[in-house]
């Protein structure tokens, strides 16, 4: 394990460069309370108590959920960490996404961050991922992302749903003349069970709101929480099953133009030329200007519906420059490849002696393999969209996105305009997966709003183009090698994965000049951070020099890493000729969480069970986000090809503080992950993007869903995420049970470039 | 133009290839039908027409002569639809963006066909994609929502 020496000389992208920051700065800003942006914009009558809470005369309850709703129930679940300590139902609340705020940074999505697996909980280690939440208070990351809202929101939603009952409670001792502590709260009232006299927390909110928190306020022990811990309905629900217009596509303002942008699918090509005229005769169309923007170079056409922008744009004749990357696949992995090759990788985890260990390794007992990931779509179900409007001297951009903070960003470098003059507005996402952290959508629909004289415009990208650009997940190229022993099981591996850094595309794309050398561990999560105890063991990154933008994907670096260790694993287990349960079993035996999970899933999946010729299970495990989770999936031969039939999931996210969503959140992982493995890619030919619509890149469909049954342990004693976990071991899972069913051992993903699927 | 939506009867002066799913979206603000693919992929569009579940990306609005069904239309939050209200008790949804399409296809479906087998409930609903992959629960609410029916609940 790395050093703290070490880690402080580096430097570390966000996290490097933040643990030097960090430091520098010191404790004594840090601790100075961040402004509640909710005082500015308070309605008659209201009160608000911290970041997170309104209560107004009427009794109308606000909380926000500075993290945006994107399908993963992080509103109803984080506003219940508010409700359950201020002691309201949720049926009493209002849920808003709030405006961006320095008071709204997630810190989490930084600590996990941190180039330490999650069961290091070392002092070094801990270290480290503090002097991370340090710094992402400085740069007030207010991001959805990293599997991270509740661990982030944990403590602080409580906090603030209980300071605010507190005061509430002092406010109703002092009108009723009793002392705070004789009081209860209960359902937005406290009570005074004395005289049995109670009052609204509407009633008290003014006067409570005047009265400073006590400091040592004790948050309710587990055993007596009404609402975490316990199923809820989803909170959005209602308009999400009746179609209201709450996602960013739906923006609707009045005086309101359309638009959409056709921007070279070369990433990094330029535009030679384009010749609108035609375009400019056609009915509804206003206008037709060039991009030129850090994130593309293009056009786009301004119009009175969207309909009309889009068959203006497809009018416009327009030359493209061929961009500076890779042409073709096989250019790619030739790149991934020799970067490896190279050498001058950085290792995450070193034991032993590897290299010694391979040198008298007898032929036999020597494994190698070669794995390769491409390059993937988020292809959300909402194409990217954004509305912004330049209006005396102020900017507001309504969008679904996941980074409020970076649209202001983004804002102030346009416009110029003060950080108190730009507005950024999240509405419901209709999908995100990482693709909406980046700053891409809404730079372009600031641009356009700087050339429609004060009119609201909303920016609509067709499927079309959403798919043609990334940022996309990147493509991985892996080499592993291992030495077995007498008894079957590995005494060295030694594996070597090449990628492009997204965590230095991000960080270039976001806050240009940053530096962002040094390693990227985002590129080895998923491989060097499992609990496997190998004598000899060491896990190489190399930053491969590919300038395709790449982006954070549904569990990012684990989306590559678990198949291709994971396979790597079930390879090294059938060499041995030792069932892959219990290979991983005794590989994981310091670690009693894995240990339970892997004896859950083998009663649960019958695994080892003599099922029909047809059938056949694979197994595989992934920590990643703090989750534990493994899983079997069991596939069936349908005349020659592949059906899905069934996932068996355990998970350990150390508590769960909603069953349901919980649940929920793993399914959704684990299809969407069977979706990238069986038959995604974007590929690459003359430079650009091949695929283009769900014609040739498409996603699991209700007739190849298969039975997913979940089970939930509560043993890690750390609260993991829930949005990501699912998605990666269920890829390499699908690999082996294939391998099981047919002996077919497949190492590039999507899978069907292979073997046919239903 | 005239244009039947839910019922009220819209004049338009509009192309008759705009799409219909546009018409509705930025001409008549009617927001219920979504935009996922343009190319009848996704099924995020759907309406009911004539008592088809429809894509609206691909039906020109001239050729729309009969009442145009959408989610708008189907049920409030609090006066819900039978297929509504079994997905708010199966707790289907995730993002919900693809959500209004499967429910107008779903509600097609049984209307044509009030006890779906899961062949039958494959055959309907595979052309509305879902990425957050709520489909098991989708097929559940369908379920939940054929019983309602024949029991009259």
């Amino acid at each position: 394990m790395a050093s703290i020496g070490k880690i402080a000389r580096r430097t570390f992208l966000v996290g490097a460069a933040a643990v030097a920051g960090g430091v520098a700065f010191g404790y004594y800003k840090y601790r100075q309370p961040l402004e509640n942006p909710l005082t500015k914009d308070l309605a008659n009558g209201e009160a608000t108590f911290n970041p997170y809470i309104k209560i107004a005369s009427d009794n109308r309850i606000t909380v926000i959920v500075p993290r945006a709703e994107m399908g993963q129930g992080a509103f109803t679940t984080l506003a219940a960490l508010v409700a359950e300590e201020l002691d309201v139902t949720l049926d009493q609340i209002e849920i808003e996404h709030g405006p961006a705020a320095p008071a709204y940074y997630n810190d989490a999505a930084l600590r996990e961050g941190a180039p330490f697996p999650a069961f290091d909980h070392s002092m070094v280690a801990e270290t480290v991922r503090n002097a991370m939440g340090v710094v992402g208070k400085f740069l007030a990351l207010q991001m959805t992302g990293g599997s991270s809202s509740l661990a982030d929101g944990y403590e602080k939603m409580r906090l603030a749903g209980a300071t605010a009952r507190e005061t509430l409670k002092a406010a109703a001792a002092q009108k009723l003349g009793v002392s705070a502590a004789s009081l209860n709260t209960e359902a937005g009232k406290v009570i005074d069970p004395k005289s049995g006299k109670s009052l609204t927390y509407g009633e008290l909110a003014l006067d409570a709101a005047k009265i400073d928190p006590p400091s040592d306020v004790a948050l309710k022990p587990r055993s007596q929480w009404k609402l975490l811990g316990k199923p809820q309905q989803r909170k959005d629900m209602p308009a999400k099953v009746t179609g209201q217009p709450i996602f960013g596509i739906d923006v609707q303002l009045p005086d309101m133009l359309y638009a959409t942008v056709r921007m070279n699918p070369q990433p990094g090509g330029a535009m030679k030329s384009f010749d609108a005229s035609e375009a400019l005769k056609m009915r509804g169309v206003k206008k037709v200007i060039a991009i030129d923007s850090l994130y593309g170079k293009g056009f786009a056409v301004i119009a009175d519906n969207t309909w009309r922008a889009f068959k203006a744009a497809d009018a416009v004749k327009v030359v493209w420059a061929d961009g500076p990357g890779h042409r073709n696949d096989a250019e790619a992995k030739k790149i991934l490849a020799s970067t490896i090759a190279a050498g001058g990788g950085f290792s995450l985890r070193s034991a032993g002696d590897p290299e010694k260990a391979f040198a008298d390794a007898p032929r036999e007992k020597l494994v190698e393999a070669e794995y390769y990931a491409p390059f993937l779509s988020h292809a959300t179900m909402e194409p990217m969209n954004a509305t912004a409007r330049l209006k005396d001297g102020v900017l507001d951009v309504w969008s679904p996105n996941q980074a409020p903070s970076v649209i202001k960003i983004i804002g102030a470098r346009l416009t110029k305009l003060a950080d108190d003059k730009i507005n950024a507005h999240t509405t419901f996402l209709g999908g995100g997966f990482g693709r909406r952290i980046e700053p891409d959508f809404s730079d372009y629909a600031i641009r356009i709003a700087m050339e429609t004289e004060g009119r609201p415009v909303k920016v609509t990208w067709t499927r079309e183009e959403d798919m043609s650009h990334g940022p996309y997940r990147p493509a991985a190229l892996a080499k592993y090698r291992a030495r077995l022993g007498n008894d079957g099981f590995p005494v060295a591996i030694h594996g070597s994965v090449a990628s492009p850094s997204v965590m230095a595309g991000m960080v270039g794309r976001i806050m240009p000049g940053l530096p962002t050398a040094g390693p990227d561990n985002l590129i080895l999560d998923g491989t060097y951070n499992q609990p496997y105890t190998i004598p000899n063991y060491r896990i190489d990154g190399y930053k491969a020099p590919l300038s395709t933008p790449v982006a954070s994907w549904r569990s990012v670096g684990n989306s590559f890493n678990a198949f291709m260790n994971e396979s790597f694993i079930d390879e090294l287990a059938h060499a041995g000729k030792i069932d892959p349960l219990e290979f991983r079993r005794k590989l994981m035996a310091d670690y009693p969480t894995a240990i339970a999970i892997l004896d859950k899933l083998k009663t649960f999946s019958d695994w080892g069970k003599p099922i029909d010729q047809t059938r056949a299970q694979g197994i595989a495990f992934t920590l990643s986000f703090g989750t534990w989770v493994g899983e079997v999936v069991q596939v069936k031969d349908e005349n020659g090809s592949i059906r899905v039939e069934k996932v068996w999931i355990v998970a350990d996210p150390g508590m769960v503080l909603d069953p349901l969503n919980f649940r929920a959140q793993m399914m959704s992982g684990a299809i969407y992950g069977l979706s990238a493995a069986i038959g995604q890619q974007i590929s690459f030919k003359d430079g650009a993007p091949e695929q283009s619509n769900f014609s040739d890149y498409d996603a699991l469909r209700m007739n190849q869903c298969p039975d997913i049954v979940i089970e939930i342990l509560e043993n890690s004693g750390h609260l993991g995420g829930a949005g990501e976990p699912a998605t990666p071991p269920v890829m390499a899972a699908l690999a082996n049970a294939i391998f099981a069913l047919n002996g077919k051992r497949i190492r590039s993903m999507p899978l069907n470039g292979e073997i046919s699927f239903v | 133009m005239k244009l039947q939506v839910n019922g009220t009867v819209h004049e338009l002066d509009i192309e008759p290839d705009m799409p219909l799913l546009w018409a509705l979206r930025d001409e008549l603000n009617i927001k219920g039908p979504k935009f996922g693919c343009g190319a009848g992929l996704c099924g995020a569009c759907t309406v009911i027409i004539d008592g088809q579940a429809t894509r609206s990306c691909q039906t020109a609005v001239g050729d729309v002569t009969s009442n145009v069904r959408t989610i708008d239309g189907l049920g409030k939050p609090d006066a819900l639809h039978r297929v509504q209200q079994a997905w708010l008790d199966e707790q289907v949804v995730q993002c919900g963006y693809c959500q209004a399409g499967q429910i107008m296809n779903a509600v097609a479906l049984l209307e044509a066909n009030p006890t779906p087998s899961d062949k039958d409930i494959d055959d309907a609903m595979s052309g509305n994609l879902c990425r957050c992959g709520t489909y098991p629960r989708i097929r559940a609410a369908i379920k939940r929502a054929a019983a309602g029916q024949q029991t009259g609940a």
